[in-house]
This record gives C-alpha cells, structure tokens and sequence, in this order.
C-alpha cells in the first residue's frame, strides 16, 4: 500500500482490506475508509475538475462541505452521479469514476476555458456571449454545454427500493457529537422521547481534539454515553442520518442510509424519516473556513481540520511536507498533529502578530511560526508544490519561497446554523469570533410561538469542549421541559476550559493583494467564483448579496456554498464598504446536503406511484382485454377491442351494438352520496338549481350543481328514496369533491339544517343496461316487474333481479331505453357475469367510455369537463329549463345575475356538423375576420366536444359560439393547427332525433 | 344470490408483519346525535359492545363499534342477514334524525399481525399518525391516511391492527402493505 | 408542514390529513345584495401580515370544518375552534390579546 499510510487512524480497521477502482484503476483501502481517504492513501491527489474552467481540482474537505471531490459512482442500475467522495464509506468492489472531463481527468480540453477565464467573468452569459447574436446559439452554447456540466444523468431505472417513515417525537437532536450526545442524554433521562442523528458513521464527531470528559478519555465518555441512550427505551439513535431540513411546526426531513456502504445488503437503500418533532436541537457542529490566497484551489491546499481528520481518524498523510496558514488556534492543532506523526511542517504561517500561547507551545515542540505573515500564492504543476510567503498586511511581495506538497488552511469556523435557519431563525455576527451565531433572540418558532430549535456547541458558536458540553446538556434538559418533562436534579458532563487567543479574520491574503493575485483566489472552487468576480459584481451594481450570488454563482452548486458563503460575502462587505452584519446572508434553504429521488419518492414508485382506484368489474375487464382509459384516479374502460380489432373499431362496433341490440356500461364510478333528514329537500334546492323539494318519492330528476360563482361544478341524476332522503349522483370524478363540497355547505352555513350526508359510491356495483333489448335482457334475467308501467322513464324501484337483490334506476345518457342496476359491491362481479350470460342471444356487448361519450353527444348531452371547463354557466348551455324559476336562491344564483354572466354576448352551446363530413379537431377555435392588436385573428367560438358518430356515419361536435344559437345554418372557419382549414355548420347540438328512453 | 365477494378474494402477505384481506362483514354507517339514547342503544343493541369515544372503537370478534366522527359510528357484525339487521336498527332508530347506510362492501379490511414493535413500525412507513405505544394504544381508531389514500387504523390488541380502506384502493394498499412489510427494523417504537 | 388540532375529535392533525378552505367568517352575500357587496363577498379576501382566521376541514380525519387563529408570519397557532360560529369565540380572542398585546379584531370585509 502506499506511502501515504501511516499509522493510527482511529476509524479503520486495518484487518478489512477492501478493493474499489478509481477510473478503472484498481486501488486499495480499508474497512472505515471514506472514498476520499482511501484514494489520498493511493496518492490520488487529483480527483476532478472544476465547472466553469476545468481546472484540476483536489479533496479539500473531510466531511458534507466538499466542493471538488464528487464523483460518478456504481454502474447501471446502481449509477449515481455527483457522489461525495467525502462521505461515501468504502465498500469491497466500489467503481467510481470522476466527472467533468473530457476526454480523461488528466488530459481535458476544457481546461482552455482556463486559459480564456477573462472572457468568462462573473455575469459572463449575459455579457461575453451576447454579440453577435447567432454565434450565442451555434457557437458558444454548444461549447458550454458540452464542456461544462457535472455528472452524468443516470440511464438505467434505479434498481435500490427505499422507504419513507413517520415518527413523532419531543425531541430531535441533529448531530451526534459531544455536545449533541449530552443533549440527548439529558432529555432522554428526562423522559423525553428523543431522536438523536448523526450524519456520518461514528458518534463524537471531531474527537480527537476533545479534552477529557467527566475525567475520563472523550472517547471512552462517548462510548458509555451511546450505550447509556441506547438502554434508554425512549431513544433512538441513528448513524448514517442526515438531517436535511426543518420546516414549520417541529416537521423535519432526515435520510437514513442503510446500505450505501453495503450495497449487497438487505432491504431498502435509503429510507426518508419524516419527524414531527416538538423541539429540535442542532448540535450541527461548524465548518471550517478556506483562506483566499492566491493559488488556493490547487490539489494539495486543504482544510487544516481535514488534513487532521486524514491523519488522525485514516491514518492517512495528505502531504509529506505540509505549510500550516492560519488566522486562529485551531491551525496549529494540525501541525501538532503532523508533528506527531513524524511528518514535516516546515512553518506555520499566522496571520496574527501575536498569536500567544499557543505559538509558544509550537515552538516548544520545535515548530517553526511566522507571526504577522500569511501566502501571497501557492503554484505548482496541477498540485502544491512550493508556497510563497508574504507579510499578511501588504501587497504580497514575496519574503520566502518553501518547497511543500501540502497547504492546510485554518480560516476560522462558520456554525453549521442551516437548520436554526430553515425555518426563519436569525443570526447575528459575532465581531469577537468573526461568525455568524445564531441569534437567541430570534428563534425560529413552534405552532405554540415558542423557540422550537435551539443551536448547541459550535453550531451556536461554542468551539470548545466544555461549551459544547454545557449548552448541549442545557438545551436537552430545555427540550424535555417544553415538551412537558420534569428532567431530574443532576449535573450534566463536564469538560476543563480551553483558553484560546482570538482569531484575526482574514478575508483577502495578503490583504492588499492586486487585482491579478485576487484573480486567482478562489472562493466557490465548484462553480468557480473568485475574489475578483466578486468585486466584479459589486462594480457592476450587483450588491445585494442575493444579486451577487446569482450574478456570480457563488454558493448555488451542489454544496451549496458551505466553504464559500461567508468568505463570499465578507470580500462583498469589503468592497462595498461595509461591514459584515450590513451586507448579511444568503437564505439558507432545506435540504442541508443533496438527497436522491428515490428517497423523495420512497414507495411512490412503479404501481405504487398513484392510487389507480379499480370497480368490482375491474378484474374482469382486465380479461376481457379492457383499453384503458384513466378518470381521476379511476381506471374505466375506455373500449373492449377484440383481436384484430383497432380501439377505433371496436368503439364503433359497441355504438352500433348499443344502439342495435344491448349494450353493458361499468357505472360503478359514478358518484352516490346519501342526503337525509328533515331538512334534506330545502338543502338540495340550495345546491341543485332546480328544484328538488319537488320531486316524488320513487322518481328521479337531472341536476346541476353551481359553485357560489355561478359556474358549473357538477351534473347529475338525483333519486328521493323517502320524504326525508335522497340519492345524489355526481360525475365519475367528482363524488369525493362534490360530498366536501355538500359538507361545507353544511357545517359552515346552514348547521342549523338537520341534515346528514354520506358518500357511498363504493358500497355499490353500478351497470347500465342500455339499448332496444335492454329489458329483454333484464327479464332473461328474471325478477322484478320492470314494465314501462311499473318503472317509467325516470324512476327508480328495489327489488330481486336475477336472484341479486338491487336497486334499478330507468335513467338514460344515451337516449335509448336504458335501466341502472345497482348492487352491493361485492356482487357486481357475479351480476355483470349474469347479464353477459342472459343477454347472449341478444347480441349483448359492454362498451365503454368513449362509446358513452359519443353517445351522449348525438344526443346533444354535456359532459362536465369538456362542455364545462370552470367558466361556463348553464345558460351558456342552453339548461335554462334545468333553473328553478320559482326558488328565491340556490348556490350560484347571485353570481348568474352578475352583469358578465348576463351579458348576450357569452358564449353558448350550439351543434357543428363539418361541410365535409370529417372531425374537427378537438379544442379547434373558430375565427372571424377581425384582427386583435397582434394582427392575429379573433375568435368566436370553440370546440368543446368532437366525435365521429357511427349513427350517423360523419363528424360531430358541440361547441361555444357566440351567439350561436341565433346563427343556425351559419358556416364557421376553423383554422388546424397543421395551417388547414375546416368548415362547419351551425346546427341544434341534437343529432340524432329518434328513438329511445 | 351468490356470496359477496372481497375485493381481493382475501389475500396475503407475509413479511415482517402478516397482512390479509379478511372476508366481508357487514357494516353500517349511522349518522345522528351520539349522544341520544335511541341512537346509542340501536348500536349497541345490534353489536353488543359499549359506544366508544373519541377516537377509539369497541370490538368483540366480528362486531364492533367503530367512532368515525362526533355524530358518525360505523358498526360491525358477521356477513349474515344485513336486510334484517338494518331494518332492525331503522326500528330502533325511529323518530330521531338518522341517516343509517348499508355499506358492507364499500370497504375492505385488512388485518395486519406482528410481533413487537414491527407491526407499529410498518404502518408508520405509510401514515403521519403517531402509531407511538403512549399516543396509539390498544383499542385506539383512527382515520388518517395510507399514503396518498384515506384510511382508517384500529388497534385490536398488541399484535393485530385492522386497516380500513374503500374499496377500489383495495390493490394499492395491499401493495403498500407489502412494500411496508418488507422493510427491516426501526428500533424506533 | 403546519399540525393543528382538530377541535372535534381532538386530534392533533398533519397537514397532509387537511384540506384549506381560506379565510373564516365570511358572511354570505344573498340574491338581494349589491354588486359590490356580492364581489366582496366572492373575491376580497385579507391577506393579513400577522393574525389570520381561516378555515380548515379535518379531510383525512372526521371530516368537520373547523377554524384556526394563526399568525401569517411566524406560523403560531393562537387556538382552532369548531366552524359553527360567527365570530371568534372570545378564549380565543383573549389567547392572541395575551401573545400580541395591543391586537385588535378587525371587523367588516
């Protein structure tokens, strides 16, 4: 194995190798390795390049904040791109391949872009590329496109399942370091039930620089205290758990990866947990800062705590020979480390002039600091390979050259606040530690108007150990209160102060660096922005940071400026004038990092996408070959072709059959919804615009349904069963609707009314026996007296048929002679069976919905939905004769008077019978000869259904024509969208006159 | 006539928890005041169990009493003579404002088995109901939704919940169901 | 994602098990009223920064209409209670005069 393994590294486990490939190169590591350790173990120093210049691009980072690192990982079904090597745990036959290159890593030629990088500054869509015009599109578009761009979009279906899981809680706690195991533990002791989270595979987070706690090795504490949670009934404690966002009322989103890391494992690959919780506590920890120096994004300048995190938790060296920069104490925590290992760090370059105490104690281990000094570059051939040093407050005249192969920058930490501020918490900027902090004074608030999240440790700030041991104890026992628990006296763990000398920020190094050096100073390395782009902006009148972000890019890749947001915006504050505080943040918006489509979709996928709402007959329509036809979530048949037979075809034939002999409809769908009590008539004529109070008892009546504005919402055949009760029925997609809509009227209106109502489409099986032989059929059957004089037209009885106890309707929507039988549900499989057997002889066919729609149309019926679309009024329809003229009010009156609704010149029904006898095409407008302002022509009608009628043997259609029932005869133009023509004449929306009923 | 049938024909599922279509029974809905005696005593009459409150149901085997809303119960019974049962209840319910429905086969039931936490753990998987021991204890009903469907949950006892969804969903929550079962372990409830 | 507590059967609802029915207390407009009253009536509707009355319906639940005295901003729920009203029922009124002294119920459309 390579060099560059050392010894130690707390979490792998030497006796596990594993292999994995890296562009098909075959290399090794260990069992605990990330992705990213294991290839700096191979010396992969080189691992991507960047967006906009296709610059060589290295690992900066050890954790979710890694900007360059992201790679095409598995294959096939199992492909992913944009994978962070950071965080994706190594596995025994991993294949990951990196991105954004052509034609390979090393030799790309969209590294040109690098050259041209002054004709491609912040803003340079809208400006390098506009003149001359055509080029945009033929030349410098394609060229983008194809160069740029991240991973691969996947082209196989994913093959992993992945699930979703609702749980409530009090107390969820994001981040299963220090501070947020004492957080759970303190409200878990409480009683609390409590979630606790930890996004990667280790509880502690960064532990090696923790002191002792409660007078024991840290280590040792977390150990006891993850044993301690998991004895406590009332926690759940989850590794590999994202948490992605918060979001009002306690509702949060986390990922749980369950076999990413073991992708031959069981069960689902990732599961989404939706958590309720009463209150949040984010122990989120803080990210680490880049400096801007110039050369800051070559392959071998790192975070300093990630070039610790190699050394310490992979035993892996990135650098042999490594520069420690700093602007605060924690920088030299890695070059004790370094020291440590025997690795060289030949100076520490501090940009304070008085680091303290902590410069003592590296000079007393024989470390070399340069107090006052920072880079004024680093260069190299596609990785570090020399630094030049500079004093920090000049203009970068170079004082020292040293010869390096690694840089780790220590710019200070940024609080991990994303989920404080997901849900609209402040923050304020703290001057003394220069970061943004969590403001206590404005929280993010719960449904009750209290904090619902409180920040623990270094996400509020608190870099030390004992702090974050305080307040994440403090905030355990805060959330078990809130949430109604009484936490026992007791002290919570306890950690010895750390005294540290004040960072001095520094957001430009040097900080009078000339424009070429702020130039090469990267902030965004994803996206490519750098200090000059950034004044480039604020030049440019781009000053709002939410300008500026979008202007320039700046934080919007996939790690969405978690490196890049604060140096951002402070290099903006500086060339505004400004301070920081002044300028403020970018919205931080869930989720925290990226998370896949499928956990999204969980089990919403294939036949679970959507509910497909089946009938009792659906089986069998299934065998009789069905073509289907989707109506809301309903499947319904929309034909029953036979073999050899064109769904066309077979329409015909079953309109033909119909009209001939008999034909069978699946009216299962239809809406059914029981209105009783003694106030059920007075209530039916407030929602129908006819009357219904009217109706007797055994017969039934057509009614329309309004909205309060006057539009058509529904239609359909109401039945009074008794005095006090009715049976509604609504269109095929509208029996859930129009039930809310009957509810609402009821509970939010007239709740004086003593009424009750109760959808029941599903506890009935519906056919429609329809045709000539339609009561042959059902007297094959056998049973009840359905004679013209015991069951007339619109009327309905109880009774036996075919030995099925039923209730038939004598209803029409096609104009023949038609009943309805309905049955329980769980018969109406048996009876359609019997009917198809007893109407044999009879030439018995079922048909479906587009032979009803035609149907009805040569009928001159409407369709809600095509005759109706949400504007249209009866009256447009020619239904005046379904208005009540003696009722005072029903829903929809009011508006119908309206001076628009009344106005003559609506739209209204009329029918349209093509010159030629063809169809119009569907949705067709008709014009006339005026022109509007745009030159295009008016129109005065539309099509609103279009059909070819085998009755007839031609084209039929309805439409809305402006005074169209005063046109009869009238021929209109009707332009195609093909530049054809078609020509139809205005006649009665009737088309076939005879028979039926 | 020929028996009714379930919409599933009664099917099953085993995973981490058992699921099957149970076999229809008959049920109605009785709407009106829960508070007057007529209506408490038809229901509990026909069922022979105590009205439940809010939330909750009664059951013994078959029968049952289900609290659907504050003036809506739905009652259970064996798949028998429903004809003489509803005019039985009409009887007892007369005078008083009613709306009472036949609706045995308007839905389907499912009954889900499972030892321990995994049977609160696979509905979990499907509803933002807080199924939590403390929140969702046996004898507790009610009305949520499965995903993207409504539906109704009933804790039988400790091991045994009964799913209660229309009809025509019948495929797709035996589907989701099965997806649920078929995940591992929480170690959450 | 907002919870709030059905007053009817008193659970504590997610929004996925809730249907929005906009602002409460809305007095219908009736046959005889005035173009402009009816136009109110049909579409005027606060859009309030702060204390807001609207309705919901319990949809995946028991069904029942009720309403909830939120605050538009901060999402703070002052109280739910039951849609058989005219007005806010004075505990309610008292809750959000207690969280947002000075408040004041505006009247009228």
């Amino acid at each position: 194995m390579s060099a560059r393994r050392i010894d130690g590294g707390r979490l792998i486990d030497r006796t596990k190798p594993l292999r994995f490939t890296f562009n098909g190169r075959k290399m090794e590591g260990f069992q605990g390795d990330t992705l990213a350790s294991a290839l700096l173990a191979n010396g992969q120093m080189l691992v991507g390049r960047s967006f906009k210049y296709h610059r060589p691009r290295g690992i900066v980072t050890a954790g979710p904040e890694e900007p360059n690192a992201l790679v095409n990982l598995g294959k096939d079904k199992r492909f992913e791109p944009n994978a962070r090597a950071t965080t994706t745990e190594l596995f025994d036959g991993l294949e990951a391949r990196s991105q954004n290159h052509w034609p390979s890593l090393e030799r790309d030629i969209g590294v040109l872009n690098d050259r041209f990088a002054r004709f491609l500054p912040a803003g340079f869509y809208y400006k390098t590329f506009i003149h001359p015009r055509p080029f945009w599109k033929h030349v410098f578009e394609p060229f983008i496109r194809q160069s740029a761009g991240l991973g691969q979009a996947p082209r196989h279906r994913d093959g992993d399942t992945y699930e979703h899981v609702n749980v409530t809680v009090d107390v969820l706690v994001s981040g299963g370091g220090i501070s947020g195991l004492a957080a759970a533990l303190a409200a878990g002791k409480a009683g609390a039930r409590v979630l606790l989270v930890e996004q990667s595979a280790h509880w502690g987070g960064r532990l090696d620089d923790a002191p002792d706690i409660d007078g024991q090795p840290a280590e040792t504490w977390v150990a006891e205290t993850v044993a301690a949670l998991t004895n406590l009934e009332n926690v759940t404690v989850k590794l590999r758990t994202t948490h992605s966002g918060v979001y009002d009322h306690g509702y949060c989103l986390a990922v749980e990866r369950l076999t990413d890391h073991d992708p031959l494992g069981p069960g689902p690959r990732q599961r989404l947990w939706k958590v309720r919780a009463g209150r949040i506590v984010a122990a989120t920890g803080a990210i680490e800062r880049p400096l801007s120096f110039a050369g800051n994004d070559l392959p071998g300048v790192m975070l300093a705590a990630a070039v610790r995190d190699y050394l310490t938790g992979y035993g892996v060296a990135p650098g042999r020979r490594t520069v420690v920069v700093t602007n605060n104490d924690d920088g030299y925590r890695t070059a004790f480390a370094l020291k440590d290992q025997g690795l060289e760090v030949p100076l520490i370059l501090d940009a304070r002039s008085d680091p303290g105490p902590v410069a003592e104690a590296a000079r007393e281990l024989g470390l070399k600091v340069a107090p006052g000094k920072g880079l004024a570059g680093v260069s190299g051939k596609g990785r570090v390979e020399k630094a030049a040093v500079a004093a920090i407050d000049g203009s970068g005249a170079v004082l020292d050259e040293l010869a390096c192969d690694c840089i780790a920058m220590a710019g200070g930490w940024s609080p991990a606040v994303h989920l404080w501020s997901h849900a609209g918490g402040k923050l304020h900027w703290d001057e003394t530690d220069a970061m943004f902090v969590p403001d206590p004074d404005k929280p993010p608030l719960g449904a009750d108007g209290k904090a619902m999240v409180r920040c623990v440790g270094a996400a509020a700030g608190e870099l030390g150990a004992a702090e974050a041991l305080e307040t994440g104890w403090a905030a355990g026992l805060w959330a078990a209160t809130e949430t109604g628990h009484k936490p026992k006296r007791g002290a919570g763990p306890k950690a010895e102060p750390d005294e540290e000398t004040p960072i001095a920020p520094v957001w430009v190094m040097p900080r009078g660096a000339d424009p070429e050096k702020r130039a090469k100073m990267w902030l965004d390395y994803q996206n490519d922005v750098k200090v000059s782009d950034v004044e480039l902006a604020q030049r440019e009148g781009y000053e709002s940071v939410e300008h500026t972000k979008r202007y320039t890019t700046l934080g919007m890749a996939t790690d969405q400026g978690k490196l890049s947001n604060i140096n951002g915006l402070a290099v903006l504050a500086d060339a505004r004038g400004e301070p920081i505080p002044a300028v403020g943040t970018t919205t931080f918006r869930p989720p925290y990092t990226p998370l896949t489509m499928g956990a999204i979709a969980g089990e919403a996928r294939g036949d679970l996408f959507q509910p497909i709402r089946r009938t009792p007959m659906h089986e069998h329509h299934e065998r009789m070959g069905a073509h289907w036809e989707p109506v809301g979530h309903w499947r319904r048949p929309y034909a029953f072709p036979r073999s050899g037979e064109s769904v066309e075809e077979a329409v015909n034939r079953e309109i033909v059959n119909t009209r001939q002999n008999v034909g069978l409809l699946d009216a299962s769908t239809l809406g059914k919804i029981l209105v009783k009590g003694p106030d059920a008539a007075r209530f039916l004529d407030m929602l129908y615009t006819g009357m219904m109070s009217s109706l007797k008892p055994g017969r039934c009546r057509y009614g329309l349904m309004c909205s309060e504005n006057g539009f058509l919402i529904d239609d359909g055949v109401v039945a009074r069963i008794d005095e006090d009760t009715f049976l509604c029925h609504t269109t095929t997609g509208g029996a859930d609707r129009i039930h809310a809509h009957m509810e609402e009227w009821l509970q939010t209106e007239w709740w004086d009314w003593q009424v009750h109502t109760l959808n029941i489409t599903e506890a009935w099986a519906q056919i429609g026996v329809v045709g000539p032989k339609a009561r042959d059929l059902l007297e094959a059957l056998g049973g009840m007296d359905l004679s013209e004089e015991a069951l007339p037209f619109m009327s309905w009885a109880d009774g036996e048929i075919g030995g099925f106890k039923a209730r038939i309707y004598r209803i029409s929507f096609s104009g023949e002679l038609s009943y309805e039988i309905a049955v329980d549900a769980g018969h109406g499989a048996a009876l359609w069976e019997a009917c198809l057997d007893a109407g044999e002889s009879l030439g018995v066919m079922p048909y479906g919905t587009e032979a009803l729609h035609v149907m009805r149309a040569e009928k001159g019926f409407i369709m809600i939905g095509d005759e109706t679309d949400g504007t249209v009024i009866p009256q447009d329809l020619g239904l005046s004769w379904a208005i009540s003229k003696k009722k005072d009010d029903y829903l929809g009156k009011r508006a119908q008077d309206r001076l628009f609704m009344t106005d003559p010149n609506r739209w209204k029904l009329v029918g349209l019978e093509t010159l030629d006898g063809s169809v119009l095409p569907e949705g067709a407008y008709a014009v006339d000869d005026s022109k509007n302002a745009n030159g295009q022509r008016e129109t005065q009608g539309r099509v609103t259904s279009t059909y070819y009628s085998p009755s007839l043997k031609r084209g039929i259609a309805m439409g809305l024509v402006r005074h169209g029932p005063d046109r009869m005869g009238e021929v209109l133009t009707f332009p195609g969208v093909d530049g054809t023509e078609t020509k139809a004449r205005i006649v009665e929306p009737v088309f076939l006159k005879e028979a039926g009923a | 006539m020929s028996e009714p049938v379930s919409a599933l024909g009664g099917a099953v599922f085993d995973g981490a928890v058992k699921v099957t279509e149970l076999p229809p029974r008959a049920m109605f809905s009785l709407k009106g005041d829960l508070a007057s005696k007529k209506i408490v005593k038809a229901a509990t009459g026909l069922t022979g169990v105590d009205l439940p409150g809010p939330n909750s149901a009664n059951g013994a085997g078959e029968n049952g009493i289900l609290w659907m809303a504050p003036d809506e119960i739905l009652l259970m019974g064996p798949r028998t003579d429903q004809a003489t049962a509803a005019a039985r209840l009409e009887k007892a319910l007369a005078g008083t404002h009613h709306l009472l429905a036949d609706v045995s086969d308007a839905r389907s039931v499912f009954l889900v088995e499972g030892e321990g936490s995994a049977l609160r753990e696979a509905l979990a998987r499907l509803t933002p109901a807080d199924l939590h021991p403390e929140a969702f204890p046996v004898g507790a009903f009610r009305r949520t939704r499965l995903a993207q469907v409504p539906a109704a949950l009933w804790m039988r006892d400790g091991s045994a919940v009964e799913v209660l969804v229309f009809r025509s969903v019948a495929a797709y929550v035996f589907g989701l169901l099965g997806h649920a079962a078929a995940g591992g372990s929480l170690s959450h409830f | 994602m907002l919870i709030l507590t059905c007053p009817y059967c008193g659970v504590a609802a997610d929004e996925t098990e809730l249907a929005p029915g906009g602002e409460a207390h809305l007095t219908r407009a009736g046959v005889e009223s005035s173009d402009e009253d009816f136009e109110a009536y049909l579409f005027q509707r606060k859009n309030p920064k702060g204390v807001h009355f609207e309705r919901w319906r319990h949809a995946n639940g028991c069904g029942k209409w009720f309403h909830a005295a939120r605050c538009t901003v901060t999402n703070e729920v002052f109280g739910t209670y039951p849609a058989q009203t005219l007005e806010p029922p004075k505990e309610i009124l008292d809750e959000i005069v207690a969280r947002r002294p000075g408040w004041t119920l505006e009247t009228g459309p």
